[in-house]
């Protein structure tokens, strides 16, 4: 539900500040979001500062330097560094993307990352993805049939058909719009979110799946898909261009129109 | 709150607070037309609270929230027909509406 303050738990703290390299000049000033469950304390800000002429060129990079070379405590999820794994998830300067797709470069002055909003934080940047996950294994994101499949062929698809999952098999399920959505934040526990809901379209326009019906039966629910208001925050964040907004509002119109009959 | 939110966002709750304040603008509206039946005298002292400065700000902010409430509100019809939701086009068509909703409270004064 909605709460327009902090829980005392949560109040941020200052936290350490370490000192810059030696004889580096090319500067960049890192702040980034620490909390330890094990010691009770409250989370903190600190802040780092980047010897950028030492660094890779991503956000992934200066976070990957602070852990390797300034504070090995760090803890924060990566895998593929190049935005397919989607494990990077953060949010940085007020808005989420993935770190690894972001050049330190287009940010300005200090760089500020926090964890993804609205989910429990189990240490520093690491956030708990288990909802997030239970919700978008409820919307089943497998092919479901009810006739047999050809004797001597998989269950074919022309290019036309295969053209409709262009923009929603994209997504690789960083969280970045559902934690950015302002519906989802109040209702993570009943509303799908953006997230969820593309990839319920996704299966809703895959000619080979003979479930569809079932699918919207599922969705036409006040909370699990109407709690989406056209805020757009998905659409503007989502750091691999797709446009979870315009797929819900597919999902309504199919709704819509099957109860036109 | 650590989220900078988009302009479509910034939007999105404004609508929602317009719609709020219509929904308490109603009531008083109303109210005022009860006060007016009472008869003349209520009437003038209606109208001599109507002058002071801050009750007219009060009454412009409610005929323009009627305005931009009708513009974003025309703006939900039209995604509601499934098109407008081109990334590109997003922060120029809340721009069109926020230019919109000033321009027709100009036309009404």
């Amino acid at each position: 539900m909605v709460e327009f303050a902090l829980p005392k738990n949560s109040k941020l703290t200052k936290g350490k500040e370490f000192p810059a390299p030696e004889n580096a000049t090319n500067l960049k000033r890192v702040e980034v979001y620490r909390w330890n469950p094990d010691t009770g304390e409250n989370p903190r800000i600190d802040i780092f500062q980047i010897d950028l002429d030492n660094c890779g060129p991503m956000v992934l990079d200066a976070v990957l330097k602070i852990k390797n070379e300034i504070d090995t405590t760090l803890a924060f999820r990566r895998s593929c560094r190049e935005g397919v794994c989607g494990s990077c998830a953060m949010n940085v300067n007020g808005k989420n993307t993935l770190v690894c797709t972001k050049a330190i470069e287009d940010y300005e002055g200090t760089i500020k990352i926090f964890p993804l909003p609205h989910l429990d934080v189990i240490k520093d940047l690491v956030a708990d993805m288990t909802n997030f996950f239970a919700q978008y294994a409820s919307i089943k994101p497998w092919i479901e049939t009810q006739t047999p499949p050809p004797a001597d062929s998989e269950r074919l698809q022309s290019k036309e058909e295969r053209k409709k999952l262009d923009g929603l098999y994209e997504c690789v399920l960083c969280a970045c719009c559902s934690t950015s959505c302002p519906s989802y934040w109040w209702n993570s526990d009943k509303y799908l979110g953006p997230a969820t809901l593309l990839q319920a379209s996704r299966w809703l326009e895959d000619s080979r799946d003979e479930n569809t019906g079932e699918r919207l039966d599922e969705l036409e629910d006040p909370y699990k898909l109407y709690r989406c208001h056209t805020i757009m925050s998905c659409t503007d964040t989502c750091p691999k261009g797709l446009n979870p907004a315009k797929a819900i509002a597919d999902i309504k119109k199919m709704l819509a129109i099957r109860q036109q009959g | 709150m650590i989220y900078r939110l988009p302009l479509t966002g910034i939007v999105s709750i404004t609508h929602r607070m317009t719609g709020v304040v219509l929904a308490m603008g109603l009531i008083i509206y109303v109210a005022s037309f009860f006060v007016i039946l009472q008869g003349n005298d209520s009437y003038l002292q209606l109208q001599s609270i109507l002058d002071y400065t801050i009750v007219r700000i009060g009454v412009w902010f409610f005929v323009y929230a009627l305005f931009f409430h009708l513009c974003h509100g025309i703006r939900h019809l039209i995604w509601d027909v499934g098109t407008g939701f081109d990334k590109d086009d997003m922060d120029r068509n809340a721009m069109i509406e926020l230019v919109f909703s000033f321009v027709l409270t100009l036309i009404f004064y």
